[in-house]
This record gives C-alpha cells, sequence and structure tokens, in this order.
C-alpha cells in the first residue's frame, strides 16, 4: 500500500515490546482501552501507559459493532454520558485528525402501540429537557424521512410514530479504533497485541501489577477494559460483577444502492437497520439468551431479525444476506454500564456497555481517563458505580436500549 | 443452534426452549435479615463463568417442564442434564 494511492500511511503504530512496569495498564485494547489510553495522555499528560490486548487490537466488539450512534437515552445520568460522547464525536475527526466517515444521519425509534408512542414521547420531552435533540415525529413525517419504511395502516404492526434524533448517526468502527491508536501511540502510549493478562496481583488490597502470556509487568494502577470478558479479568482480583455474557449477532446484506437515508430501530418489531457507507444493509436486534463467550450465536436468532426487517422494510425482500457474525456482550442488570473503583485500590473498572457501547467510546475514554488519573470518578460517569447495585440508585434503560444500540 | 437434550423428551433443538439462567439460586431464608450487600448478590449477581455453568432451561414448545444443564460457556458443550430437585453432577 502506498501513501499516495490511498493517502494512508503504511503503518499508523509501532508494536511495542512489554517493559517492565508501568504507570497505567490497561487490559483490553477494544475501542474503550484505546480511547482511555488517548485521553489519559492529552488530558491528563500520563503517556507511561501500555494497553495490553490478548487478541489483535480492537479484534473484539469494535470490529463487530452495528456503529449507531445518539444520546437520545432516558434518564439524566445516561443523557449525561452520552451526549457528552455525541459532541466529543462532533469534533473527533478534527481531535485526531483522521478520517472516521462519522454521518450524522438521525435515528428514529419507532413506536407501534400506544404504548410505545406513550414511552417515546416522554423520552422527547427528557431528552429536550437534558438538551439532546429529540422531536416526535408522526407516520407521515417517518416516511418522509426514510421512505421506504411501510407505514401502511394494515399491517400487524403499524408505525404509529417514532423519536428522532436528527444529530444521530454511524461512524466507520475499525477507523475509530486506529484513530484513537495513532494518537495514543504518537504520545507514547504502548500498544502491546497478543498480550493476555492472566492474573492481577493485588498486595495489601492495592494492585501492583499484571500476570500476561508475555510476562509479568507491574503497574501503579490497574484499568479493565475487557468487554465481554470482563467477569474472568475481574475475578483475578477477587471482584464480583454484575454482569451475564451473551453472544450478540448482527448481519450485512450484499452492496445495495442507496436506498437507507438513516437509521431504524424498533424495540416492538425487534430490529434495527442502517445502510453502511460501502451500501450493505447493516441489521442486529438482541442478544442470544444463553451465557456464552463463543462469538457466534444461532441462526434462528439471524432469522427473526431478518423477518422483522421486512415487516417494517418490504423492499428488503429479494437482498441477500452476505455476512453474519456476532461478539460477547457484558449485559448488566439495568442496561446501564459501570465505570469507576473497584473496592481494590489503583483497580478500576469499564464495563457493562453491553449491546451499546460503541457511541459512547469517546465519553467513557475521557470520563474513564480522569477517574484513573484523579483515583475518583468523573462527575458523569459517578452514577454508574458499581455500588449502585447496592444502594439500589439504578439507572434502568431498557426502554432506551431493548432492540436499540 | 443449540441441541438440548430434554431429560423426558430427548434431543430437541434450541428454539424449543426457553433459558432460564443460572440454576440452584435459592431464595434466601430469611430476606428481611439480609444486609444491602447480601440482597443485591442475591437479586443481581449471578456466577458468569467462561467454562462450565449450571442453568435452568424450560422444553416451553414441548413438555414445558424446566430442568437443569451443565453447558460449558467457552465452547458450548453440553456435560449434563439433570431434572430440578437433583444436585448438580460432577463434571470431571
Ligand atoms: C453485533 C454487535 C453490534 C453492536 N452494535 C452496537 C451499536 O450499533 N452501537 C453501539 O453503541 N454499540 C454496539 N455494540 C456494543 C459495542 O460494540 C461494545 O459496547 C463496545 O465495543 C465495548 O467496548 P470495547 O470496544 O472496548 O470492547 P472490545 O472491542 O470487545 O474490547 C475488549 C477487549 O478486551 C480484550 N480482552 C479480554 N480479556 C482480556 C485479557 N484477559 N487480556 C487482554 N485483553 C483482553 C478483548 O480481546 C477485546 O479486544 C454492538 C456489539 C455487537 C457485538
Ligand atoms: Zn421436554
Amino acid at each position: 500500500m502506498t501513501e499516495s494511492s490511498l493517502d494512508h500511511p503504511d503503518r499508523l503504530w509501532a508494536a511495542a515490546e512489554p517493559k517492565r512496569s508501568y504507570d497505567v495498564v490497561i487490559v483490553g485494547g477494544g475501542g474503550h482501552g484505546l480511547a482511555t489510553a488517548y485521553y489519559l495522555a492529552k488530558n491528563h499528560g500520563i503517556t507511561n501507559v501500555a494497553v495490553l490486548e490478548r487478541g489483535w487490537l480492537a479484534g473484539g466488539n469494535m470490529a463487530r459493532n452495528t456503529t449507531i450512534i445518539r444520546s437520545n437515552y432516558l434518564w439524566d445520568e445516561s443523557a449525561g454520558i452520552y451526549e457528552h460522547a455525541l459532541k466529543l464525536w462532533e469534533g473527533l475527526e478534527d481531535d485526531l485528525g483522521y478520517p472516521l466517515l462519522f454521518s450524522q444521519r438521525g435515528v428514529l425509534n419507532l413506536a407501534h402501540s400506544l404504548q410505545d408512542v406513550r414511552d417515546g414521547v416522554r423520552r422527547v420531552h427528557a431528552n429536550r429537557l437534558n438538551g439532546v435533540d429529540a422531536e416526535w415525529l408522526g407516520p407521515e413525517q417517518v416516511k418522509e424521512v426514510c421512505p421506504i419504511v411501510d407505514v401502511s395502516p394494515d399491517v400487524r404492526y403499524p408505525v404509529l410514530g417514532a423519536t428522532y434524533q436528527p444529530r444521530a448517526g454511524i461512524a466507520k468502527h475499525d477507523y475509530v479504533a486506529w484513530g484513537f491508536a495513532r494518537a495514543a501511540a504518537a504520545y507514547g502510549v504502548d500498544l502491546i497485541e497478543n498480550c493476555e493478562v492472566t492474573g492481577l496481583d493485588v498486595r495489601d488490597g492495592r494492585v501492583t501489577g499484571v500476570r500476561t502470556t508475555r510476562g509479568p509487568i507491574a503497574a501503579g494502577r490497574v484499568a479493565l477494559c475487557a468487554a465481554g470478558h470482563s467477569s474472568v479479568v475481574a475475578a483475578m482480583a477477587g471482584v464480583a460483577l454484575p454482569l451475564q455474557s451473551h453472544p450478540l449477532q448482527a448481519l450485512v446484506s450484499e452492496l445495495l444502492e442507496p436506498v437507507h437515508p438513516t437509521v431504524v430501530m424498533s424495540n416492538a418489531v425487534h430490529v434495527y437497520v442502517s445502510q453502511a457507507h460501502k451500501g450493505e444493509l447493516v441489521m442486529g436486534a438482541g442478544i442470544d439468551a444463553p451465557n456464552s463467550y463463543r462469538q457466534r450465536g444461532a441462526f434462528h436468532v439471524i432469522e427473526r431479525q431478518m423477518s422483522a426487517a421486512l415487516e417494517l422494510f418490504p423492499i428488503f425482500a429479494r437482498a441477500h444476506v452476505l455476512r453474519t457474525w456476532g461478539g460477547v456482550v457484558d449485559v448488566t442488570p439495568d442496561a446501564s454500564p459501570i465505570v469507576g473503583l473497584t473496592g481494590v485500590d489503583g483497580l478500576y473498572v469499564n464495563c457493562g456497555w453491553g449491546t451499546g457501547g460503541f457511541k459512547a467510546t469517546p465519553g467513557v475514554g475521557w470520563c474513564y481517563a480522569h477517574t484513573i488519573a484523579h483515583g475518583e470518578p468523573h462527575p458523569l460517569s459517578a452514577p454508574f458505580s458499581l455500588d449502585r447495585f447496592t444502594t439500589g440508585a439504578l439507572v434502568d434503560e431498557h426502554g432506551a436500549a431493548a432492540v436499540a444500540h | 443452534m443449540l441441541l438440548i437434550p430434554c431429560p423426558w423428551c430427548g434431543p430437541r433443538d434450541e428454539i424449543e426452549f426457553h433459558y432460564g439462567g443460572q440454576a440452584h439460586v435459592a431464595y434466601p431464608d430469611d430476606p428481611a435479615a439480609l444486609s444491602d450487600e447480601e440482597w443485591a448478590r442475591y437479586l443481581f449477581f449471578r456466577d458468569n463463568p467462561k467454562g462450565p455453568f449450571a442453568e435452568r432451561w424450560s422444553h416451553s414448545a414441548g413438555c414445558r417442564r424446566w430442568f437443569n444443564v451443565v453447558r460449558d460457556t467457552a465452547t458450548n458443550e453440553i456435560h449434563a442434564v439433570y431434572r430440578i430437585g437433583e444436585p448438580r453432577p460432577v463434571i470431571a
């Protein structure tokens, strides 16, 4: 690959050899780990940092998600962190100096029952009070935004309206990872692949380092970013997390002419669809029910996604499936993430983003870096502490997060 | 798709079953006596191992009975199937 042909350098970062010790070791080189490393360096001047990845960089859920970005969650706590992320997305290509194909094409969340309508209207009001752009659209307006949605009244689940967030959209997930990786490496962060963390050393209640397949590494602080494997890694320090790991699948069609200008999600019919820049229809829905660490799921789940998509978009009847795949997502009881302290000094946790953490990548990187640098939660991530399951201060986002990602 | 051997009906496709999560989670004997931490453990924390996991399934499109399975979450291999009330088999 020459620089001139694709206007792209041959290497975005240099592979690093593990040093004996770091100020901060980040476990997991997905989007969140890379963004955290970047903001540790940029916002806090902490650059003696390693990101340890058991496979290849951003080969986990970062490589597998369907890239929906939005901030139209119900509760103030969620609006705070997701809207912070969306604002960062809006300046991220300039900040990283890297193209991300960030496209604010809007998202429609369809309502198919009176209860859906009430929930949707309530969410629009809540969003507006939090400064999140949101509108309530009737079926005809839905059709104007996305002409291929079937809004006729005589279908099994008629579209009664939709919430609309114009600033929502999609981005190219790999570019986002590479952009953060390149920028973090430029600050001197070591990105170390094929390096699985197999143990956490804790002495007198304080983390002192990690054991890895490439040898032991001492660390002042350790920040977990292991997504679907968070329970496994946290258990190495005796920390229990209220997570269940499930496969989440998605699929794409072959390349088609541009037909779908926005992102459409439906909790009730249970599918979401957008069209990638290249032309594939990208769709997904809910998790496979049984717990599993296999990055694959059952085909009947894919069949249901497709029949749901056909219900909303009869025009897709002759589209072909090109590819299906799965990732392992870490699901919490309240469909909100866990970001913060663990009870072990110097050990921090970021997990539980489940089916919807791609959109949060810059926002969580920002808040988690602050948490690690200061040893206390950033105000925007403070509500997402592990101890909310004891205090009872849950942030229940099942309504905004159900099929939604 | 998993092929799940119902202890009453024999092997059937996963699509006939409903998942019930971790098995052998007993309701606390005296809920009012629990501390907030203990109550949180009971309500919100379930095991999430990468490896053998004892879990509940219901044959909802068949005999409609609940039963337990030990399945390896790293491979999806089913090691044992047993009826409600029976102890978790020891997996070698
Ligand atoms: C099919 C699918 C569709 C999705 N769609 C959307 C969407 O449209 N919008 C949205 O916002 N979100 C979506 N998500 C969710 C989103 O992908 C995740 O929430 C997010 O990527 C999680 O953060 P991450 O990028 O850091 O995770 P990952 O990329 O999974 O990073 C975690 C990393 O930790 C590594 N790791 C694990 N254990 C160890 C260890 N012991 N040692 C070293 N490294 C380790 C893993 O190999 C992995 O690379 C989707 C997810 C899936 C699977
Ligand atoms: Zn049966």
